[in-house]
């Protein structure tokens, strides 16, 4: 066991002035989610709660069990995305416990457009159900929603990832044996009507829910009857007559009493023993990751002071420390779970991929879940990197990564850039979560040097008809470029297109993480099989 | 020498009892009722027997079977306690014809005194001074007229056969006398048909002052100081004190003097207690208690003298152990009863789950006589007293302190207690000035009862001992990190019923909106106590905490606070028990015939517990399908009582 010394210099102006800069970008990550998270604004809650409604944060706090914490995935899909303020995405979804067991909530916000689906919503709602059934956490939908956003329609209905897929993944988790559990509090038309239909459980909350195919104006179009929502498909319909639900709820807060009492009743049995032992924490102030990472991609940091404070009484036990150093790997335990860290230390080298690709099958046979700390601008370039085979052996670190069947998390600690961000688990390659820090940026490549390459074709091209650029042209030139890839690799939107599962504070990362790898140890362990190695 | 001890009594007196006897070699035998099988005088006892159900007639009051079990176990003699059969001749009697020594006076003496106008009689003659008044059947006005030039004014004119303050007034001079008595007569002709009235002398704002007398059996005795028991509440004592304050040492004398010549005049023996009316230096005889009082402590403790030693030895046929001119009295002492009773519902008692009780800690100067501990019922069969606070201080302010603060460090949760209004009395300003009359508490109920809202320290304390209840101190998952939410503060809504509060946790500290209120807060729970630092002040309470209340005892404060579940109580399953009993107690009365369609609201069934009645009413229409007790069944707190059965809709 191998604890970890810090030579962080906390009176360090340079320390203090990297944590004025996260910090401020934390507190405008705050604010900002502090304004997402009122959802359709205070107006359009009031009028929600003036029917009776809650609204759907308070839903979700009054089902998960007092004072459970929630870790909510996509803050910020949709966010800017949209002509219109979509927050949230108008769903909000997350990991609560509810009578202890951890499960996946989704609640649709009905004073965001109704709480119908723009296809970031269906990402988001599909992403939801991905984590559940990867985690294998049950599944709890709150559903108060219009359905699919009809505008939208060709982004939204027929593709494979659309709105059908909802209730595949729904008969697939329930076939898996991951409950599925429906909470009807208000609209739940067409598509939406499969979503209690599909569940395993449903409840209906009286005079407020409703379950159709076609509502009363279809209805009234498609055959000329005239009959009430309610009528047509509320709580008495369903739960006397259809059978289409299974629990009749006075009010939301009986619906979601009912919905704690169905998962109370599920006979939930984790695969593997809580942690007993007590859980040291780390013996250096999480804060001042701030101090030592800063906001200045191009600075660079030992990201072993980053590790010291995330794990376990700073404990880390590194595997091949002195080769490829550039990549650091090593176990640790975070809240007592095991955990093999792979994290950026500078480019990748040939030694660090083949490093990589060994720590991660190492830890795949061991059952070990990977945390990967991504903070990278790419592999090596040039002839001798190429002529000692580096694509082969970063191809090595990408099959290691891709076959490994352990949970999988990925946090963005700074920039991920090219296929260093295959090689570390980016999000093609399914980590069981993803966060991005708010100083961390994502994209094929850094934009100077994007703006760098581009100028180089422009200028080669130019030169071939005998022209060139002026060094004014130039800066002219790369400007724009520059300035789009700061915009398209920031957190906020790359969150806001779900490339990861949201972006926390960094000094929230053993938390979020703990919480994670709680959840994802409902989940049975599965044996990995690599692919071919090229050698 | 008497060796073997039964004490005919339960609660506190039996404990208190047994303890000297034990001091003094003495083997103890406790009787028990049914109600009082695990009950802590049971447990201090030597021996115990069983004596019947837990209705005191049934059991402490059934002096046979106490007999035989005096019999049965080998007792010598019988201590009654206080209440029970400590006043009853007959069972003195049969004590002595069974050969076992009654400790208590001669059934003679008890006799006397047990009735009021032979009292008075026996009084008058030992020149023990009486109220004056008339009371004869001679009406005429002039004569009446020079009674009460006698009896001495403020005078009270009150009709015979009267009641309710009709045909009475307080004259307060000569001159008003003659009107005064006209309309007494009047207005008594009127109201009760007849017009005798009666004279007696209005004792304006009186004290309560008793004095402790012991005689033995060899023509000694002797007065061991006065106490004042003027703090009442209808005629039950709260607080006492010895001495009585502001007595000049003549006065004081002449009392106890009095009171000798009482105890003389019915050749009594053992302890007694002659009460008198004081007002100014005037006192009158109003009753003699033949028996131990609960008060007698604070005699106790400014005399250094252990009154139970002194019965036992007089009943062992010694002399009494000092003689008057060795009697000294040393400091002040003073007496809270703490009962369990709900001071905001008109003192009614309460009855339940002793679940917390915590007293000071030992030291110099703080007596605690107590029956109960913690985790006993209190019982609705019995006097719902839990225990006696008695402190002693070099004079009558340290004393006073004294209490104040030991009543702070009495902590109970479970049932209801008057400690609050025992602590508000304990500093009024009239009270710590001197003794106050004895209607002083009635005249200032609503200020000495606290209002129904907990101060603002206490709620937020409970929120406190609530997210330190939460918070496990050490992280076995981060799961357990209340309130967690991402890129947000820790925030968490205290789910009390009653009381909008809102934690945000900021680092270590949590921070505590209610109302306008805002506190920083840090806490930690070591077992029951919650060690909080509230706005950099340390404090520290005695915490309760299940599954739907927070009980907090801060100081003389005790608040229970209702925690909402996250089980919804759906109208279905709310409808399901809806005639049950609100607490222990007896079915009195059926109000309704088995069969009989009632109407929401209907009265359908009257229970009796702790002294009140309470009507139980039909939830919704329908008919009686059944009752589940018959009257003069006891139920218990949450038993259905009867049925019924909802009119099906339309």
């Amino acid at each position: 066991m191998t604890v970890l010394n810090t030579s962080v210099n906390t009176h360090d102006q340079q320390f203090k002035d990297n944590h004025d800069a996260m910090a401020s970008l934390v507190a405008d990550l705050n604010d900002k989610v502090a304004n997402l998270s009122q959802g359709g604004g205070e107006a359009l809650i009031a009028r929600h709660q003036s029917r009776g409604k809650l609204f759907v944060r308070d839903r979700i706090d009054t089902l998960l069990d007092e004072g459970s914490p929630f870790l909510e995935i996509s803050q910020f899909a949709a966010f800017g995305v949209y002509e219109q303020d979509i927050p949230c995405a108008g769903v909000v979804a997350g990991i609560g416990r509810v009578k202890g067991v951890e499960c996946m909530i989704v609640g649709n916000d009905a004073t965001v457009k109704g709480g119908t689906y723009f296809p970031l919503t269906v990402k988001k709602h599909l992403r939801a159900q991905e984590i559940a059934e990867c985690c294998h956490l049950p599944c709890i939908y709150l559903v108060d929603s219009g359905g699919a956003n009809l505008p939208e329609q060709d982004e939204v209905f027929p593709d494979k990832l659309h709105f059908g897929r909802i209730f595949y993944n729904q008969a697939r988790m329930s076939a898996k044996g991951i409950p599925q559990i429906a909470v009807v509090m208000g609209l739940c038309t067409a598509g939406g009507a499969y979503v209690p239909a599909m569940a395993d459980e449903s409840i209906i909350v009286k005079e407020q829910g409703t379950i159709f195919l076609a509502g009363p104006p279809l209805v009234k179009a498609a055959t000329g009857e005239e009959v009430s929502a309610e009528d047509l498909g509320g709580a008495d319909v369903h739960c006397k007559v259809s059978g289409v639900a299974d629990h009749y709820a006075e009010n939301d807060e009986h619906a979601l009493s009912i919905a704690r009492q169905c998962i109370e009743r599920l006979n939930h049995q984790r695969p593997t023993q809580p942690i007993l032992k007590d859980i040291k924490p780390p013996r250096y102030d999480i804060r001042e990751i701030y101090g030592i990472v800063g906001t200045d991609l191009k600075k660079p940091f030992d990201v072993r002071e980053v590790i010291a404070r995330i794990v376990d009484d700073s404990q880390f036990d590194e595997f091949k420390r002195y080769f490829g150093e550039t990549l650091v790997t090593g176990f640790a335990e975070i809240f007592g779970r095991p955990v093999g860290i792979v994290a950026n230390n500078g480019i990748l080298f040939s030694e660090s991929a083949q490093k990589g690709a060994h720590f991660i099958q190492l830890c795949a046979q061991r059952d070990i879940p990977l945390l990967f700390l991504q903070n990278i601008t790419g592999f090596m370039v040039g002839q001798k990197y190429e002529a000692e085979g580096i694509a082969k052996h970063g191809a090595k670190m990408v099959t290691a990564v891709s076959c490994a069947d352990v949970p999988k998390f990925t946090v963005l600690i700074g920039g991920s850039y090219g296929a260093g961000n295959y090689g570390m688990c980016g999000r093609a390659y399914e980590p069981t979560m993803m966060w991005m820090w708010p100083n961390a940026r994502i994209s094929v490549m850094g934009g100077e040097q994007a703006a760098g390459v581009l100028t180089q074709v422009r200028q080669d091209g130019l030169a071939r008809k005998g022209l060139s650029m002026s060094d004014d042209e130039v800066t002219e030139f790369k400007k724009p470029i520059v300035e789009q890839y700061e915009k398209q690799g920031h957190p906020y939107y790359a969150s806001a297109r779900l490339w990861d599962d949201g972006i926390i504070d960094p000094a929230d990362t053993r938390n979020v993480l703990g919480l994670a790898l709680e959840a994802a140890a409902n989940a049975p362990s599965q044996e990995s099989k690599f692919g071919i190695f090229r050698m | 020498m008497l060796k073997k001890i039964l004490i005919a009594n339960r609660g506190e007196i039996a404990c208190r009892v047994m303890r000297t006897a034990k001091r003094l070699g003495m083997s103890t035998v406790a009787v028990y009722s049914e109600a009082d099988a695990d009950a802590l005088h049971v447990k201090q006892a030597d021996e115990a027997y069983f004596i019947g159900p837990a209705p005191s007639k049934d059991s402490y009051l059934v002096s046979e079977r106490i007999l035989e079990v005096a019999k049965q176990s080998g007792a010598d003699c019988i201590h009654p306690g206080y209440g029970f059969l400590s006043e009853n001749d007959a069972f003195a009697n049969a004590c002595e014809e069974n050969n076992i020594v009654f400790i208590g006076p001669l059934a003679s003496s008890i006799e006397a005194m047990g009735s009021k106008t032979r009292a008075k009689e026996i009084m008058a003659q030992a020149n023990v001074p009486l109220v004056p008044g008339y009371y004869g059947q001679q009406q005429d006005t002039e004569f009446l007229t020079s009674e009460a030039e006698k009896v001495g004014y403020p005078v009270l004119i009150k009709a015979a056969f009267g009641g309710g303050g009709k045909g009475m007034r307080v004259v307060r001079s000569a001159d008003e006398f003659l009107s005064a008595l006209e309309g007494a007569k009047r207005e008594a002709l009127a109201s009760f048909g007849n017009d005798l009235v009666l004279l007696e002398r209005f004792v304006d704002k009186p004290r309560h002052v008793e004095v402790q007398v012991f005689a033995d059996n060899h023509g000694n005795c002797v007065y061991l100081g006065d106490r004042d028991c003027s703090l009442q509440r209808r005629h039950q004592k709260v607080i006492e004190e010895a001495p009585a304050p502001d007595l000049s040492d003549a006065l004081r004398k002449e009392m106890g003097e009095a009171a000798v010549r009482c105890a003389q005049a019915i050749n009594y023996r053992g302890a007694g207690t002659v009460e008198f009316l004081l007002c100014g230096d005037e006192f009158f005889f109003m009753e003699m208690n033949t028996r131990l009082q609960v008060e007698h402590p604070v005699t106790e403790m400014v005399t250094g003298q252990d009154l139970v030693e002194w019965q036992i030895r007089v009943a062992n046929n010694e002399h009494l152990p000092l003689s008057q001119a060795h009697i000294t009295l040393r400091g002040h002492s003073f007496e809270a009863r703490i009962y369990a009773e709900d001071p905001e519902e008109n003192f009614m008692p309460y009855s339940g789950n002793l679940a917390h009780l915590s007293f000071p800690k030992a030291q110099r100067g703080v007596r605690i006589d107590t029956g109960v501990q913690q985790g006993d019922e209190i019982s609705p069969f019995y006097d719902p007293m839990i225990a006696k606070l008695i402190v002693h201080g070099h004079d009558r302010r340290t004393a006073l302190l004294k209490l104040r603060s030991a009543l702070n460090e009495v902590h109970l949760a479970g049932v209801k207690s008057n400690i609050a209004f025992l602590h508000h009395l304990a500093e009024h300003p009239t009270f710590m000035a001197g003794a106050p009359d004895t209607h002083f508490i009635d005249t200032q109920t609503d200020e000495l009862t606290s209002s129904k809202a907990p101060s603002d320290t206490l709620v937020c304390l409970a929120s406190i001992a609530y997210l330190a209840h939460k918070q496990a101190p050490k992280l076995n998952t981060p799961w357990q990190q209340v309130g967690f939410r991402l890129n947000q503060a820790r925030k968490l809504t205290v789910p009390f019923t009653e009381h909008f509060v809102v934690a945000q946790a900021q680092g270590h500290h949590w921070q505590v909106h209610y109302q306008d209120f805002e506190h920083r807060v840090e806490a930690k729970l070591e077992g029951h106590q919650l060690i909080a630092n509230v706005d950099g002040k340390r404090m520290i309470a005695d915490v309760l905490i299940d599954e739907s209340t927070i009980t907090v005892m801060y100081g003389p404060y005790q608040h229970t606070f209702e925690l909402k579940t996250k089980h919804y109580v759906s109208e279905q399953e709310h409808q399901e028990a809806p005639l049950a009993a609100p607490l222990n107690g007896t079915v009195v009365k059926h109000l309704q015939t088995v069969g009989a369609k009632v109407s929401k609201g209907d009265p359908i069934v009257v229970i009796e517990a702790m002294k009140m009645e309470y009507t139980l009413n039909a939830p919704f229409d329908g008919t009686l399908a059944s009752y589940c007790f018959d009257e003069g069944e006891l139920v218990s707190h949450g038993a259905m009582l009867a049925i019924v059965e909802e009119e099906a809709n339309g």
